[in-house]
């Protein structure tokens, strides 16, 4: 049995859900006895594989390196893998955008289901996945021969990168010419990604403007952690979309979370209520948030927030 | 052109639900059900494309029990010309809801299937993209934009790090994001003339469709719940809770 895990990279480095899959992946080899072997699809990526060698757990490294797969278009590493995959036991990638949009196009051709978002191993073919944002949580069992699954990176401690393995150059160019790469508008920060954040400061619709996310900067820069939002504060266009937090934006568990003019919709709290510490600073007494938060705040955030900056000075 | 529109019921995105005691599923009996939400994005740009002159019909087309024919007749009263409802127990998992939406895809030659990027009680985010495997169509995930053109069709998507657009040829699968529009509301005489319009109703058998799935589910849990937590006063006693207290800071 070999487990195959689809690495997510830039094509010159790994992203750490490349690590938390990998992790998932070893529970699994756990019950299964099951090598673990990774997949990097791209253009120019022997970067991204090279590291992909260190990584902790794995017996071999596959490097499918052709412009068809710069950008990771669905339709192209659908085809890749679903031909590569037939000889594995599961194919596990993260539940990102990247690994939601082809995967499913993997499954497909392969005719088995998929298994989105897998939070814990139980056995082989057993795992758990939440549902219904984050309110049950199943327990499914696959009765598939190849277990194709997402996994819920927030859920799973990255490997380290001590290991040394080979590298294998896979020459196997699926070109659907069905799509095309356009432009990108990719926000670029000095903070944190959510995804690996330790802290993360999130403002909502009580934010007011964009501008005013300046202050939740200041602050989340004095603890070292990045910045998230509500679906409220994206939409009103005061930050880009890639900050939002919650059922259909990011799922993040970061040490500690600060909710910041967030009421605290199931939507959102789908987003971060496994963070270790959650602490919610609003002016309305009732806001749900205080009922999940470990310490809340019941505050103006325009003075609270100055005056934590400056205490924390 | 035509622009098919695969909606799904589900329970209505304000109520919290609840696990069943016997830990067999979540509890939706008496529970308001309305349309999936990113489905009824995906209604609105279905319409507003038929409004740009680019749609000719707009065929809207849900899988489950009887039921489900409530929400065609909400996506009829907003401006689909024709429903298709596919009558099952409403178990069915995201490929056997992919194999019978690609038949339909078959028969009805659509040149855009617009459906939302995941339905929030299953929250699989699967059905889209197994379609468009099945069908060999190309696919704009998450999309925040779509732009047509003559035979091709650019969608802005919503990715972890920011946007991207990608071009696709058409026929193509295009599946919704939240920002990519805001849905009307129906008018009460479009409501009264969605009642005249047409739904064919079909099974599964007749479209030669096995729609056993492969995954069991072995039990359905609540999830941990967080302690109960406290409020603090004071700026002051926050930072020395999160120091000597938590240690996070
Ligand atoms: C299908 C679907 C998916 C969704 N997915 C997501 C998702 O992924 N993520 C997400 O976040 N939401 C999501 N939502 C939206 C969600 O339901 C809520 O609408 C949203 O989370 C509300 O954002 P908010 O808390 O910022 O705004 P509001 O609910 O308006 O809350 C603003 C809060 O700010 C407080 N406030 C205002 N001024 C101040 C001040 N000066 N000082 C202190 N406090 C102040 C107010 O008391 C209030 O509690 C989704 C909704 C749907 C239907």
């Amino acid at each position: 049995m070999t487990i195959l895990v689809i690495a997510e990279h830039n094509n010159t480095s790994l992203k750490s859900d490349t690590h938390k899959v990998v992790a998932a992946a070893m529970d699994i080899a756990q019950y299964s006895n099951a090598n673990i072997e990774v997949l990097i699809a791209g253009a120019r990526c022997a970067a991204a594989a090279q590291q992909a060698t260190k990584l902790a757990g794995i017996s071999k490294v596959l490097i499918a390196d052709h412009v068809c797969y710069e950008h990771q278009l669905a339709e192209n590493v659908g085809l890749l893998v679903a031909d590569l995959g037939k000889g594995y036991s599961h194919i596990l990638t993260a539940a990102s955008t990247t690994g939601k949009n082809f995967l499913p196009r993997v499954a497909a051709l392969l005719d088995v289901a998929q298994i989105s978002d897998i939070i814990s191993v139980e056995s082989s073919d057993t795992f758990q996945r939440p549902f219904y944002a984050g309110n049950a949580i199943a327990t499914v069992k696959s009765n598939d021969a190849i277990k194709v699954i997402t996994v819920r990176t927030s859920a799973f401690d990255a490997v380290d990168e001590n290991n040394d393995v080979a590298m294998e150059n896979i020459d196997n160019v699926q070109d659907a010419g069905l799509s095309s790469y356009v432009s990108s508008e990719l926000t670029i920060s000095e903070r944190p990604e959510l995804g690996s954040a330790r802290v993360i400061v999130s403002g909502g619709r009580g934010m007011q403007n964009g501008e005013n996310f300046k202050m939740l900067e200041e602050l989340a820069d004095k603890l070292g952690g990045g910045v998230g939002a509500s679906r409220a504060a994206v939409d009103a266009g005061f930050v880009p979309n890639d900050m939002q937090v919650g059922q259909t934006g990011k799922i993040v568990a970061p040490e500690l979370y600060i909710a910041v003019g967030i009421s605290g919709a199931i939507q959102h709290l789908a987003g971060m209520k496994d963070s270790k510490v959650i602490v919610a600073i609003n002016k309305d007494p009732d806001a749900p948030i205080f009922q999940i938060a470990d310490f809340g705040l019941e505050a103006d955030l325009f003075e609270a927030i100055p005056e934590l900056i400056s205490k924390l000075s | 052109m035509k622009v098919l529109v695969p909606i799904k019921r589900v329970v209505d995105y304000n109520v919290k639900v609840r696990v069943k005691s016997d830990n067999t599923d979540v509890d939706l009996n008496n529970l308001k059900m309305s349309i999936n939400p990113f489905c009824e994005i995906a209604v609105e740009e279905a319409i507003r494309l038929k409004e740009a002159g680019i749609a000719t019909e707009i065929i809207a087309v849900s899988i489950g029990e009887k039921a489900c024919q409530e929400q065609i007749r909400t996506a009829l009263a907003l401006g689909a010309d024709r429903g298709i409802h596919i009558e099952t127990d409403g178990n069915s998992q995201p490929l056997a809801i992919a194999k019978l939406l690609a038949k339909i895809v078959k028969e009805e030659q659509p040149q855009i299937v617009l459906l939302g990027k995941q339905s929030i009680d299953g929250d699989n985010n699967q059905t889209g993209q197994m379609l468009a495997a099945l069908t060999n169509m190309p696919q704009g995930t998450f999309a925040s934009m779509v732009k047509v053109d003559g035979d091709s069709v650019q969608v802005t998507r919503e990715v972890d790090g920011g946007l991207v657009t990608l071009q696709l040829s058409l026929p193509a699968v295009i599946t919704t994001d939240l920002r990519l529009n805001e849905p009307r509301r129906a008018s009460v005489p479009n409501i009264m003339k969605a009642k005249r319009k047409p739904i064919a109703v079909k099974t599964p058998e007749e479209l030669g469709v096995n729609v056993s799935g492969s995954l069991e589910v072995l039990k359905v849990d609540k999830p941990a719940t967080r302690d109960a937590g406290v409020m603090v006063n004071s700026v002051d006693e926050l930072i020395e809770k999160l120091r000597t207290q938590a240690k996070v800071i």
